[in-house]
């Protein structure tokens, strides 16, 4: 139901409306939104929607295996080339099974439109075939989301949804769309017509803090960048301002997860990622910084540890386009809600007209601090002749994409695995780098790929899995195969659920239930069961050669990496310790085992 | 973010927020009213285990098709700092205004409160009630229905005292507020 006045604002202008059904809206909304290529699954209540996709061209349909995975490839798609993703699923179970999909977006910030069938709107409430209340399953995992009852409300809902879904922090929004609203017939109201003003998030900082905010870091003496998904999520420009900004002040700069790329890994200022798996100098860097920036991070708990002794003496900087998350857990200084673009972009203009010069002697000490927390070494491992070590598959896989001219996107799948991967994999531009990084979702490396490849036909696109969270998505090796994708899954095969064994070893007194990953398949037999590539690497002597090939293939191809099964994941702070009690490989035995 | 007391934590999250100071705020939320909306909001703090005392939601403006919901919240100053947040961010939410916060405010509830009893009981029931100004809406031989309003204070005053008089079932509105003086909000 939309409100008297919009209604009547709408009214004035279907006298330039065109008529058609709830089903070619769909299509002429997504066309004129600017989308080509959509993810989807058909069945009953949406099979209008399918009759008009059939009838056009304009919009591409990719045919997942399940409709989880076409949320994930939404996803994959979206990251990768900063659109909105879209996915179509039909009523009941295609809705549920999106929802791990949606719940992902939310937490990541990933603006997705999703469409799902509906029972006729007569039907609904009567427990008809395949009716779910949608609109409440996914009410909690949504930005937002609507139940469309009268055609003559569906184009501007579409719009709008369009605009809810990537303005101010981006997310999923669903449309939930009835069967008979889809045949029905109404007006159309196109986007210049759309009344959407309706949601305005404040996306402008406030001068006066940005002012400040430069003031601070100025006059640091022991400064450090915490950047995150936001600054991607901010475009490409945000990336390209905070580099300049970050080289200009000469300050260390540390990210996130979802914040990889942000900063080119290359610099001499990044000091790798922070959190509960990130290295050494960036945590105490965090512990004991005298000014923290943080832009589009969120202060995650994966990333703070303990809260009472999260970096205890430091002015807090927090710029976030979403008031709800400053505050939320660390109490700051100095809020300012903006978009993480429009705040980097001012502060290095004022940077650059008031000619602010950083206090150098000071800076120098705190270089030489951080030098002395690099010298630790925190990602060293004990390398083996006989046995391929995880870390040692990621530097040669490293070595070899740096010889790449392609453009090379790496996503994940969850678990050490994707801890490893960006510790040890370089990302120097934004949206090359997807991952699960809030809900930590395992399954979501493969539709991810396949969604970026589709974004980016050119690319290389590359999977790093775990040999358990590849089959939670593994059907959809038979999308890859259909639309001739040809991504490359690296599955550092440790035979376990090696983050959970992880756990129970240092956590759990060394029980380890259920985290053997019993009965596996043969990787690459599946690989060409599916009609793919399948390669496999026992020693480590076989691992360039395996990857070279791997490089070659013009078809999705599985590489088993059969890896050394008992690595665990270092550095690591414990859940609930601080940064400064984050544990190294080193000191891995002396960690106390009864601690629960 | 301060933390009292804190011992070695046995979940690997942490304790809770502990014995931190907790308040009562009464918000007053601009919503649009459309299907939905109520679920959002009560959605939101049963999902994110913030505590409601009580709500109250009404249209209130037909033309613009908006209703104006009352909460009281209760939580520690910062959970009911991110409740505010939380709420602004509902596409359907307009304006949240934290009326304990902003200043002077008007608060205002409605209860029936059903008293049964005769002889002794039933007239001090009834002279009880009219020190309360509450109003008699209903009435047989034996039973009365008074309707009292004022702020929740008083109306669980006025319930505190029916009860040892014959009060058999009571229903109130929760609280609805506004700000005083010429401001529109
Ligand atoms: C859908 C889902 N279920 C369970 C988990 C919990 N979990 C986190 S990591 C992990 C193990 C992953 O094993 P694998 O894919 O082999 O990666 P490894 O840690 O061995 O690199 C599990 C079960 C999760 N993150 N996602
Ligand atoms: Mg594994």
């Amino acid at each position: 139901m939309i409100s008297a006045v919009k209604e009547k604002a709408l009214a004035a202008k279907t006298s330039k409306t065109k008529k058609m059904s709830g089903a070619e809206m769909v299509i002429e909304a997504l066309v004129e939104q600017g989308i080509d290529t959509i993810f989807g699954y058909p069945g009953g209540a949406v099979l209008p929607i399918y009759d008009a996709l059939f009838q056009q061209n304009k919009v591409k349909h990719i045919l997942c295996r399940h409709e989880q995975g076409a949320a994930h490839a939404a996803e994959g798609y979206a990251r990768s080339t900063g659109k909105t993703g879209v996915v179509l699923v039909t009523s009941g179970p295609g809705a549920t099974n999106a929802v791990t999909g949606l719940t992902d977006a939310l937490l990541d910030s990933i603006p997705l439109v999703c469409i799902t069938g509906q029972v006729p709107t007569f039907l609904i409430g009567n427990d008809a075939f395949q009716e779910a209340d949608t609109t409440g399953i996914t009410r909690p995992c949504t930005k937002h989301n609507y139940l469309v009852k009268d055609v003559n409300d569906l184009s501007n809902i579409l719009h709008e949804a369009f605009h809810i879904s990537g303005s101010g922090r981006p997310g999923p929004v669903v449309i939930d769309l009835p069967k008979d609203v889809q045949f029905a017939e109404g007006n159309y109201i196109n986007k210049a017509n759309a009344i959407t003003h309706m949601y305005q998030p404040q996306t402008e900082p406030d001068m006066m803090a940005i002012e400040e905010a430069v003031r601070l870091i100025a006059n640091a003496k022991k400064p450090i960048f915490y950047t995150g998904g936001g600054v991607i999520n901010a475009g490409p420009k945000a990336s390209k301002d905070l580099t300049e900004f970050v080289k200009k002040t000469g300050h260390p700069i540390t990210s996130t997860l979802m914040g990889l790329g942000a900063f080119p890994a290359h610099e001499e200022q990044w000091l790798g990622m922070l959190g509960m798996h990130g290295t050494y100098e960036a945590n105490w860097a965090m512990h004991d910084c005298d000014v923290m920036v943080c832009i589009g991070a969120r202060f995650d708990d994966r990333i703070t540890g303990d809260i009472a002794k999260f970096s205890p003496k430091s002015k807090k900087i927090h710029i976030d386009i979403d008031p709800s998350s400053i505050n939320k857990i660390v109490s700051v200084d100095l809020p300012i809600v903006a978009d993480a673009g429009s705040a980097i972009t001012a502060m290095l203009k004022i940077w650059k007209d008031k000619k602010y010069k950083v206090n150098q002697d000071a800076l120098n000490r705190w270089w030489s601090k951080i030098d002395e927390w690099r010298s630790v070494n925190c990602l060293s491992y004990k390398n083996s002749d006989t046995i391929i070590k995880p870390q040692f598959a990621l530097e040669r896989l490293r070595h070899h994409l740096s010889k790449q001219k392609k453009d090379v996107f790496i996503t994940t799948e969850v678990g050490q695995h994707q801890m490893w991967a960006a510790q040890f994999l370089p990302f120097d531009k934004p949206n090359h780098w997807m991952t699960s990084g809030g809900l930590g979702t395992m399954g979501y490396g493969l539709p991810a790929a396949i969604g970026t490849q589709l974004g980016n036909p050119d690319g290389l696109v590359i999977d790093v899995a775990g040999e358990a969270s590849i089959l939670m998505n593994i059907q959809e090796m038979s999308t890859a195969v259909q639309y001739n994708l040809p991504v490359k899954i690296f599955i550092l095969n440790n035979q376990w659920m090696g983050m959970v064994r992880q756990w129970q070893e240092l956590l759990h007194g060394e029980r380890y239930s259920q985290s053997y990953t019993e009965s596996l398949p043969d990787f690459v037999k599946l690989a060409e069961a599916y009609g793919g590539v399948g390669l496999r690497a026992d020693t480590p002597d076989e691992l360039d050669g395996v990857i070279e090939q791997m490089l070659k293939t013009d078809k999705v191809t599985i590489v088993d990496v059969r890896t050394c099964q008992s690595e665990n994941c270092f550095p690591m702070i414990p859940s609930g310790k601080a940064h400064n009690e984050m544990i190294l490989a080193a000191d891995a035995d002396k960690f106390d085992k009864k601690l629960v | 973010m301060v933390v009292k007391g804190k011992k070695q934590s046995i979940s690997v999250y942490g304790d809770g927020p502990g014995d931190r100071a907790i308040e009562r705020h009464t918000l007053s939320v601009l919503v649009d009213n459309e299907p939905g909306v109520l679920a959002r909001v009560i959605g939101l703090f049963s999902g994110r285990g913030y505590n409601i005392e009580s709500l109250t939601v009404a249209e209130t403006n037909k033309e613009l098709n908006q209703s104006r919901m009352t909460i009281i919240a209760v939580g520690t100053p910062a959970v009911i700092d991110q409740i505010r947040h939380q709420l602004e961010r509902l596409v359907p939410v307009h304006r949240v205004n934290d009326l304990t916060e902003e200043g002077d405010h008007v608060e205002r509830e409605l209860a029936l409160v059903k008293v049964v009893g005769t002889d002794e009981k039933r007239i001090e029931a009834l002279r009880s009630a009219n020190i309360f100004r509450a109003r008699v809406v209903d009435s047989t031989q034996e039973s009365f229905v008074f309707e009292v309003t004022g702020s929740a204070d008083k109306v669980n005053a006025f319930i505190d005292l029916m009860i040892p008089l014959g009060m058999v079932n009571v229903s109130r509105t929760g609280s609805a507020a506004i700000s005083r003086g010429p401001d529109k909000m």
